[in-house]
């Protein structure tokens, strides 16, 4: 019964927080954070419970909710979780909460719309994370894109709106592929079975020609890798990232990206066993691509911004690579790869955020020499920007090793590219730290370091951070149980 | 004609009776008020006696009429359309033009053509009812005289909707000729006994597709569309994108059910090429238009071109799904363009993209009607058109109409770019500050009305699904 709640909680917590804002501007902020943090406590909780194994139904699912919503169709308001999506919970709320913070005095104008759209699209987000229909699944994935374009059209930098409706356009393209992938598949089940159903369970094990399998696939995979995105439907990403406030590029890096690996692992791996080991040489070497090409395309960046947006290229390859590798441990590299990804990737967004609070640009060129003016922020700078690189103890690099391991089994040269991304990734981070914070000052700065807001930030980011990399264990126990039967069998 | 004819009839046999106390009330003083309410009571009656018409069994009024669920339905579908029209119309020409009255006169004659239309099933209703809404249109269409573009589209209304009435006419004469019927279902039973058409059916039907698709606005019979949308008052443009093409469509499907069109290819081959050019010609149009009025037009006709594609679909799931599909439409645009006539004022209709710059931040309430209509035209989730645009891409799913398909993605998408858009301008930042115009209590109740029945469509749909699937099962 706790399944609705994760939705519910934000989208009314959004009506209220616009409510809110009749009263003061700083009331929608309180709600917002009240309400993330809420659904943070109840998801650890939950995390935290189930570290024992009784609480398992079956074997694999937590629980579960259903509801008749559309029976003409077969439709269901069906919900549940499994360690997977337990885990990409916890982070929507833990990153949710950290958004509200950063934008604590960033957005200074329409903060009760703006929380309306930041909590609406959590909700919509968790939605994604714990549906178990497919029309629903659409629904959520739909739903979570008009509030991310306000996000980024309203409170954007200078080209906001070339970014929004680029991001929007993009998302949507691939979105009505899924709806006629999903529509395929739902007719093919009937016509091999009798039941019109967009239930999750049902569809599983549609027995379908070989070729329809592919077709169908392919919809599926083409909504996912723009997503996600993979080489070479990333385009959009670096623009939405680049102008969006900070709040939205660390939903986007953190959240709506992982949504597209979500599906992967969710949806067309389980889906479409055959399909996917048919296409699996091919998708890898996509991922390969995009490790390479956006680790040298950011190597090539100016923007701080848009460094980091194709340093999110780059690391979403990896996703790619282990996703179809078919086996456990890179399973597990992708699963922690999600996570870390959303932590790294979320805190060097929010350090560009207060740099440009500072310094009113972005431009690495007219940065320089900060060291001594921010010492606290050069500290957790270069934590990050390690974490990015890939330093053994912090979260990355057990992701990516993990990641790596398990493709070698199935693709050594794609897996040998792939490392090769590793030493890319180390250039490009470490750029960022010398154009930054070493070198030369351009001019005498007299900044104001971290403030206490901030630090309250990026203290919970660095410790899961170092956390994951010390001891993934509680992470690598609740993914096990969620993992796609294709990944275990393939390993005999 | 017995009393269980006149008791089916009661609908129009109301709408048809106020229209004529209206012309008395004209003739004995001229009040605008007294006309509002005694065309919106007549409606209400309408529907009120709608709501005792016996629902399950089709009664035939032979030869002219069949009133059926499916009619049933769609007469209410016509005169909740044409209620919402008039709340939008009230406060508008109040405020321009000083002759009001007989504006109400001719939106209830027009309103029984449509009414005709839905329950046609020979062709003598069929152009009597085409007839009296064309004629009524004409007047509408030209009403704000003073205005420049209002006489130019009226008279291209006239001249072009003549046309395609002789268009029509002939066509139907040449079907009567060879088959010497003049119900739907008798030329569906002469068509069964024939191999091969005669080139005199085939011209005939070639004839009265043109007629029909005139009135539908689909390519390319659309080139009127832009125009008449940009000259005619805005309630009557809302009238004419949602009666007079709604009404057309339904009696399309019931002309198509009872010649049994499906069974020949060539016929589905035109309309899916008018389907095709539809969809693109509307979005590639609108793509780049600065009048808003314009963009609605062209957007119409693109979604003609969805609709057509469940209409192709055929089987049960495609004529629900145009069924659906039109509600949706119909709520979505009267919203939109209630919006526009809401927001212009005595001398200007609101029309350019400039005048929605920083909506948002001036009239949230309109603004955020306005983006959900947007939205639903799009086909985002919580809205009408959402749950439209998938009921008609699982109808043609079902019926393997791939190609058709992956046009309507691509449609889709560069239809969401001009919609996006003027959802971004709505939320552009305002210049100065906000200066907040009064709004009519009837107007912005009938507009919530609209963006309550969109999101409840949207989320929950059930309800009306089970009512058009109840309705197609008891069509006659």
């Amino acid at each position: 019964m706790m399944l609705p709640v994760f939705i519910l909680l934000p989208v009314l917590g959004a009506f209220l927080a616009w409510l809110a804002s009749a009263v003061n501007k700083t009331l929608p902020r309180w709600v917002a954070l009240l309400v993330m943090l809420a659904g943070l406590a109840i998801s650890a909780g939950m995390w935290w419970q189930v570290q024992d194994d009784i609480y398992f139904i079956g074997d694999r699912w937590l629980q579960t909710y259903e509801l008749p919503w559309m029976p003409r169709f077969g439709i269901s308001f069906s919900l549940a979780l499994d360690g997977l999506s337990l885990l990409m919970l916890v982070l929507t709320f833990f990153l949710g909460a950290l958004s509200v913070m950063v934008s604590w005095k960033e957005i200074k104008e329409r903060s009760g719309f703006f929380h309306f759209n930041l909590l609406f699209v959590i909700g919509g987000i968790a939605g994604v994370f714990l549906t178990m229909d497919l029309f629903l699944f659409y629904f959520f994935w739909e739903v979570m894109l008009i509030p991310m374009y306000f996000l980024i059209g309203i409170w954007g930098h200078g080209n906001r709106l070339y970014a929004a409706l680029k991001f929007f356009l993009f998302t949507q393209a691939g979105g009505l592929l899924m709806l006629l992938a999903i529509l395929g598949l739902y007719f093919v089940h009937a016509s091999a079975t009798g039941t019109f159903t967009f239930s999750y369970f049902a569809l599983l094990n549609t027995p379908m020609a070989v070729e329809t399998g592919r077709w169908l696939m392919l919809g599926f995979l083409v909504a996912f890798i723009v997503k996600l995105p993979a080489f070479p439907f990333h385009t959009w990403l670096p623009d939405a990232h680049t102008e969006a406030p900070t709040a939205g590029s660390v939903i986007l890096a953190g959240l709506l990206l992982k949504t597209g690996a979500y599906g992967i692992l969710r949806f067309v791996i389980p889906i479409f066993p055959e399909a996917s080991q048919f296409f699996a040489t091919w998708v890898m070497l996509l991922g390969a691509i995009g490790i390479l090409y956006g680790g040298k395309l950011a190597y090539a960046q100016t923007d701080f911004k848009r460094l980091v947006a194709y340093t999110s290229v780059s690391h979403m390859g990896f996703v790619l690579v282990g996703a179809f590798a078919f086996n456990p441990l890179a399973y597990q590299g992708v699963v922690m790869q999600m996570i870390t990804h959303g932590i790294s990737t979320g805190a060097l967004f929010m350090i560009a955020g207060s740099l440009y609070e500072r310094l009113h640009t972005r431009e690495l060129e007219q940065m320089g020499g900060l060291w001594p003016a921010l010492p606290k922020m050069g500290v957790v700078t270069m934590v990050f920007v390690m974490a990015s690189l890939g330093l053994p103890g912090l979260g990355n690099f057990i992701a990516e090793f993990l990641i790596l391991a398990g493709s070698w089994q199935a693709a050594p040269w794609i897996t040998v590219a792939a490392t090769a991304g590793l030493v890319v990734a180390t250039i490009y981070s470490l750029r960022i730290m010398q154009k930054v914070f070493f070198g030369t000052s351009l001019r005498e700065y007299k900044l104001p370091d971290l403030s206490l807001r901030e630090m309250l930030m990026m203290a919970p980011l660095i410790a899961a951070i170092i956390w994951l990399g010390v001891y993934p264990q509680p992470v690598i126990n609740v993914a096990q149980r969620a993992m796609p039967s294709v990944a275990v069998h393939s390993t005999k | 004609m017995s009393a269980s004819d006149l008791l089916s009839l009661l609908p129009l046999l109301i709408i048809s009776g106020a229209a004529v106390i209206a012309i008395l009330l004209v003739a004995i003083r001229r009040n605008h008020r007294v006309m509002h309410a005694f065309t919106v009571f007549a409606f209400i009656c309408a529907l009120a006696a709608l709501y005792f018409q016996p629902y399950a069994v089709p009664y035939v009024i032979a030869p002219l009429f069949v009133v059926d669920a499916f009619a049933l339905f769609n007469t209410g579908l016509i005169l909740l359309a044409g209620l919402s029209v008039l709340f939008l119309s009230y406060s508008y020409f109040e405020q321009r033009e000083e002759r009001k009255e007989e504006y109400y006169i001719l939106l209830l004659l027009a309103t029984v053509g449509g009414m005709v239309l839905v329950i046609s099933q020979h062709f003598i209703s069929l152009f009597l009812g085409l007839e009296t809404m064309s004629i009524s249109l004409y007047g509408l269409i030209a009403y704000l005289r003073a205005r420049e573009r209002s006489d130019e589209a009226g008279i291209k209304y006239l001249l072009l909707a003549a046309l395609s009435s002789a268009f029509l006419l002939f066509g139907m004469a040449l079907v009567y000729a060879e088959s010497g019927k003049m119900d739907f279902t008798g030329i569906g039973a002469y068509l069964e006994t024939i191999h091969s058409a005669p080139v005199a059916v085939v011209a005939g039907f070639g004839l009265m597709v043109i007629g029909v698709g005139f009135k539908l606005g689909i390519v390319p019979f659309h080139m009127w569309a832009p125009d008449i949308y940009e000259g005619a008052p805005l309630p009557v443009a809302a009238y004419i994108a949602t009666v007079s093409k709604g009404s057309m469509l339904v009696l399309l499907m019931r002309f198509y059910r009872d010649i049994n069109g499906y069974e020949y290819t060539i016929l589905w081959w035109v309309f899916a090429i008018i389907a095709m050019a539809s969809m693109f010609a509307g979005n590639w149009l609108a793509l780049m238009q600065q009048n808003v009025k314009r963009l609605l037009a062209y957007s119409s006709i693109a979604h003609m071109g969805y609709i057509l594609i469940a209409f192709l679909a055929g089987q049960e799931a495609g004529q629900e799904a145009v069924i659906f599909y039109l509600v949706a439409y119909v709520i979505t645009s009267i919203g939109a363009f209630g919006v526009l006539a809401l927001m212009s004022d005595e001398r200007n209709d609101a029309e350019n993209l400039q005048d929605f710059s920083g909506l948002f931040w001036r009239q949230p309430w309109l603004a955020a009607i306005f983006t959900g209509m947007l939205l639903s035209l799009a086909g985002i989730p919580l809205t009408a058109g959402f749950i439209g645009k998938f009921y008609v891409v699982a109808a043609g799913v079902d019926a393997e109409l791939w190609l058709l398909l992956v046009l309507l993605v691509v449609n889709s998408v560069i239809g969401l770019f001009y919609y996006i858009r003027l959802v971004a301008i709505m939320f552009q930042p305002l210049p100065g500050p906000a200066v907040r115009k009064r709004m009519p209590f009837f107007g912005i109740f009938a507009l919530s009305a609209l963006m309550v029945l969109l999101l409840w469509l949207g989320v929950y749909p059930s309800a009306l699904i089970s009512v058009i699937r109840n309705m197609m099962l008891t069509m006659g």
